[in-house]
């Protein structure tokens, strides 16, 4: 097949998988009313349409992210000058922990399960996720325990034992009070719904992908977001074991952590870590994702070494878990657990290494599209490699044991986190924006907001890792005169503020845009993946006809042989999902996916009252139960209309 | 004509970034002179933290040659490929294609990175094995324990008789090594002298120990390093490195308890030292004085600072840190007490004659 053929095959292949039942044509419009959410307030609370909870998770996680940066404000002009007393150090330690909380739990890794939400089933093909009613129930519970650990906050009850919470400090003699209680039943509440949504998204990846995606066929964020939610299946559960003994032990009594009957301060330390360091994976995975996405569209060829990225992505979320440890080096453990551990944490950069190469050599071989999603996508390489190869100075033991815990770590963090998750989260709202909103963002506005971001990221953090070697421990409030460390402490204010005011303009761009953005179109990048076949924003069932895959880039590449290019036989009246084999994306049988209900929020409700109860008395969990309990068995109370209504229209459109 | 100056722009806007990180880079490299006692891991005064610079070295050469190999890749990358838009077709060819020579590179770059890990890996063992080697013939030994938020150092070498305590100071001799035994009191601490050894935490419960030698006199200054509560951030100390003698005679002068004032304004301060709250918290050797619950003030007038090295030790600090300790360190366990002019003056001048 010569050049022009294959591309005026593909052009045709694309109307085809447009179509599906003509726009417009009945079996269009039932489809858009059945899977449409109610309309009215009640009906804003019953939503369960994975586009609305996704688009709701994305906005009240962005809302955490401003809020954490706004503190993250107040302690740069804190630190701006020695010996500053704008805040004291009671109100600095809770800045500090809320910043540190508030970035990890209730933006980083909810904001790419959010994503994860929206683009998933647009991705793989499927007109929802599985378990929809749960997804909505995450979401307002999440919303609930954000909310919670704010409200504690402006009551001046804002934990400020650190985001890490380091027992003997975070227990019960150290940290007298609510504040640490707050925390804790927060994460156990935080962690609880990204457990829920690791498992929707894990079911939704394996059993609802269009029929032809086989496994080696799923785009690159598809796969990222796969291994992110298993690692979140085995982390999660450890930092939830973590602040359950914690809060067992301030409030009824326990001992798990007290060293006097014991207990072991250490015991914290293995359980948080081995959460947290996964927990940068679950940051940077999906980043990883959005390289994976953005790169290939831009390139305007498929992504170079697809096999490769993939095994990577798997040995990057298994290596994730060796490496715990040396968050330790400092706690007195052995020496060969030591060099063990040093080891990981340099094997850990061969897969990152090589995805980088993989990345570079699509550029090289493509046509290169320099939009503002591919510069902040270009940032990473420069902001992540500089925090990736910190992180290797940080795995060599006598090294880590003079920069552990200065401001040296603080720059490595965030470069590494914001490197490697807010740059390519950035690139992804640009790229993906419209999709959401149906119009473009303003690209003048998008190169600014890039640049502001990127000079004043490396003006605020690249001095960090010389006030650390030079001494500056972190975690401190104020820092006397004639330590050397004015200069730059100012110098990354500056910064920082810098920073901010990128945020900000991609912020009123994003507002602006939603408006007078122009018309996007189905789909503006010539991109190759399916959410670019449906128009802009989606119909509320995604699509209109479930497509057929026969590619890794299924608008790139064409159905051979005029094989079919969409799946007719799914109801229109009824909220009828396609269910696909786990490997080979077989067609497997029809299945119902649940209507709207109110019940999954008036159960996060009830447990809401639960968990925030349980801080003032133990008997809270007792009678919280009963309506927890009450709201659980209606949620789940068996339809019968909608299985005999399934029966009764089943038929082809 | 605007593909050249785009060209440009980007070659300039990467060396830029690139001349930025080496010469911050040449900058972190370059120890501060520091106007009062070295506080910095890249000023190394002995053996221990002489050995972590030289891995630092190691590592930040091997790094930003990595760092700047990568971005000459993406920016020829970047210069040396096309340019299209979103409408252009995209290029399908290495569908069904292999890409053998870019595979090769790929390759070769897994490869290389593999093996610049290992040698990186294998300088770091390497550098704790060195550090490990230190040899503790001869050792002074002290027991170190961190308090919120000071320390206590108990000079253990001896008989029963003639151990002692000091606090927040800690005097140790040149060319010889020092074996600190580390514990904490009451949350988990970390002690961390930069310029002599990395640190190591202190965790209630565990035991814990830290070696390292200063081979040049003078003052060290250290810091708490793992997040204590309230006053972490002034959980300052000093470590004095005295030449032999002079430190056998620091040794010696802590051994004896102070004489007993003479005057009656220091008699008065006694006095009143021993009937009023100080007595509580508080010992001084000698005296009736022998609580444990704060630092230990002996000795205090031999000291340079107060308050976990965060005033220096002058008459006018000391009385402005007893009246109102809470405005110096807000949250500080030393409560603010009411106390008249005269009855401070006292008892400042009480605490100057503990040399």
């Amino acid at each position: 097949m010569t050049h022009a053929t294959l591309e005026a095959s593909m052009a045709a292949d694309r109307v085809r998988m447009k179509d599906g039942p003509p726009a417009g044509s009945r079996e269009a419009r039932a489809l858009d009313v059945t899977w449409d959410d109610p309309p009215g307030l009640l009906g804003w609370f019953c939503a369960i349409n994975h586009k609305t909870i996704a688009k709701r998770f994305i906005v009240t996680t962005l809302g955490f992210f401003a809020a954490g940066g706004l503190i993250a404000a107040v302690m740069r002009m804190q630190l701006s000058r020695p010996e500053n007393t704008l805040v004291g150090p009671d109100m600095y330690n809770q800045l500090f922990t809320m910043h540190g909380t508030t970035m990890m739990f209730l933006f980083a890794v909810p904001v790419m399960q959010a994503v994860a939400i929206y683009l998933v089933p647009l991705m793989v093909g499927s007109r929802t996720v599985a378990f929809p009613r749960m997804n909505a129930f995450a979401y307002w519970i999440f919303l609930f325990g954000g909310l919670m650990l704010y409200a504690a906050f402006f009551v001046n009850s804002g934990p400020d034992a650190g985001w890490f919470a380091y027992v003997p400090l975070a227990g019960p003699d150290y940290s007298p009070g609510k504040r640490v209680d707050f925390w804790a039943q927060m994460i156990t509440f935080t962690e609880l719904s990204g457990l829920i949504e690791a498992i929707v998204i894990i079911a939704t990846v394996f059993k609802m992908r269009a029929p032809g995606m086989t496994l080696n066929r799923m785009p690159l964020l598809v796969w990222s977001n796969l291994v992110t939610s298993f690692m979140v299946l085995f982390a999660m559960p450890a930092v939830m074991l973590a602040s359950t003994a914690l809060i067992l032990d301030r409030l009824v009594g326990t001992h798990f952590y007290n060293p006097a009957e014991g207990g072991d301060p250490l015991l914290w330390q293995h359980l948080f870590w081995f959460f947290g360091h996964p927990e940068v994976y679950l940051i940077f995975i999906p980043g990883l994702g959005f390289l994976s996405s953005v790169i290939p569209t831009f390139s305007r060829r498929p992504i170079y070494g697809y096999t490769a990225m993939v095994l990577s992505l798997v040995a990057t979320g298994f290596l994730a878990f060796g490496l715990w440890v040396h968050h330790m080096f400092a706690t007195n453990l052995p020496e060969l657990g030591k060099a063990f551990f040093t080891a990981m944490s340099m094997l850990i950069a061969i897969p990152s290494a090589l995805q980088i190469f993989c990345w570079i050599a699509t550029m090289w071989t493509g046509r290169l599209n320099l939009k503002t999603p591919m510069l902040f996508v270009l940032a990473f390489f420069f902001i992540l490699v500089l925090g990736g190869l910190t992180g290797l100075m940080l795995g060599a033991v006598p090294l880590d044991l003079q920069v552990h815990d200065t401001y040296f770590v603080v720059a490595h963090l965030h470069y590494v986190l914001i490197g490697g998750a807010v740059f390519p989260l950035f690139g992804a709202f640009y790229y993906w924006y419209p999709k959401i909103k149906g119009r473009m963002m303003g690209e003048a506005l998008g190169k600014a907001s890039f640049w502001l971001m990127f000079i004043g990221f490396n003006a605020a953090f690249f001095p960090m890792h010389w006030l650390g070697l030079h001494g500056m421990p972190r975690r401190v409030y104020t820092y006397q005169a004639g330590m050397g460390w004015d200069g730059m402490n100012l110098l990354s204010t500056l910064g920082a503020f810098t920073f901010a005011a990128g945020v900000f303009l991609s912020l009123v761009n994003a507002v602006a845009s939603a408006r007078r953005g122009a018309v996007a179109g189905a789909d503006p990048w010539g991109a190759g993946t399916l959410e670019w076949s449906i128009a802009s924003p989606p119909p509320p069932c995604n699509f209109h006809a479930i497509p057929t895959v026969h590619g890794r880039d299924p608008l790139w590449q064409p159905a051979p042989g005029g094989a079919p290019a969409r799946v007719s036989g799914l109801a229109v009246n009824v909220r009828e999902v396609l269910v696909t084999s786990v490997i080979d994306a077989l067609p497997d049988h029809r299945m119902t996916s649940p209507n709207p209900s109110p019940w999954p929020f008036l159960t996060a409700l009830a447990t809401t009252v639960l968990f925030i109860g349980s801080i003032f008395t133990p008997w809270a969990v007792v009678w919280a139960a009963i309506p927890a309990t009450i709201a659980t068995i209606l949620w789940f109370w068996p339809k019968h209309k909608d299985n005999s209504e399934d029966l009764a229209l089943e038929k082809a459109p | 004509m605007t593909r050249m100056l785009e060209r440009a722009l980007y070659i300039a806007a990467l060396a830029l970034a690139v001349l930025c990180v080496t010469s911050l880079a040449q900058y972190a490299m370059a120890a501060t002179p520091i106007p009062q006692a070295p506080h910095d891991a890249l000023h190394a005064m002995g053996p221990q933290a002489g050995h972590i610079v030289d891995l630092w070295r190691v590592m930040l050469w091997t790094c930003s040659l990595v760092f700047g190999a990568i971005l000459a890749a993406l920016l020829f990358a970047i210069l040396r490929a096309p340019r299209a838009d979103a409408t252009a077709a995209p290029d399908l060819s290495a569908v069904d294609r292999a890409e053998p020579r870019v595979r090769r590179s790929v390759a070769s770059a897994a490869v290389a990175s593999a093996l610049l890990l290992f040698a990186l890996a294998l300088a770091s063992v390497f550098t704790d094995r060195a550090l490990a080697r230190l040899s503790l013939a001869g050792a002074v030994n002290i027991e170190v324990t961190a308090h919120q938020w000071w320390w206590s150092a108990r000079y253990l070498d001896g008989g029963h008789a003639d151990t002692f305590v000091t606090a927040n100071e800690i005097h140790i001799p040149v060319g010889r090594p020092v074996n600190l035994q580390l514990k904490a009191d009451d949350v988990i601490h970390s002690l961390w002298v930069p310029s002599l050894a990395g640190k190591k935490d202190l965790i209630p419960g565990r035991s814990a120990s830290m070696q390292f030698r200063a081979d040049t006199p003078g003052p060290y200054r250290g810091q708490c390093a793992e997040f204590c509560g309230f006053q972490h951030a002034l959980m300052g100390l000093l470590v004095v490195a005295d030449p032999p003698a002079q430190y056998e005679a620091w040794v010696q002068a802590q051994r004896t308890p102070p004489a007993p004032p003479t005057g009656a304004k220091a008699i008065r301060g006694q006095q009143l030292f021993q009937s009023t709250s100080c007595a509580m918290c508080h010992a001084i050797g000698g005296t009736i004085a022998s609580a444990q619950h704060a630092p230990d003030l002996t000795h205090l007038a031999s000291r340079s600072t107060l308050a976990a090295g965060t005033l220096a030790n002058t008459p006018a600090q000391l009385a402005a840190w007893i009246a109102d300790p809470q405005k110096h360190k807000p949250g500080v366990n030393m409560p603010s007490t009411p106390i008249s002019r005269d009855d401070l003056d006292a008892l400042v001048a009480y605490l100057e004659t503990l040399k």
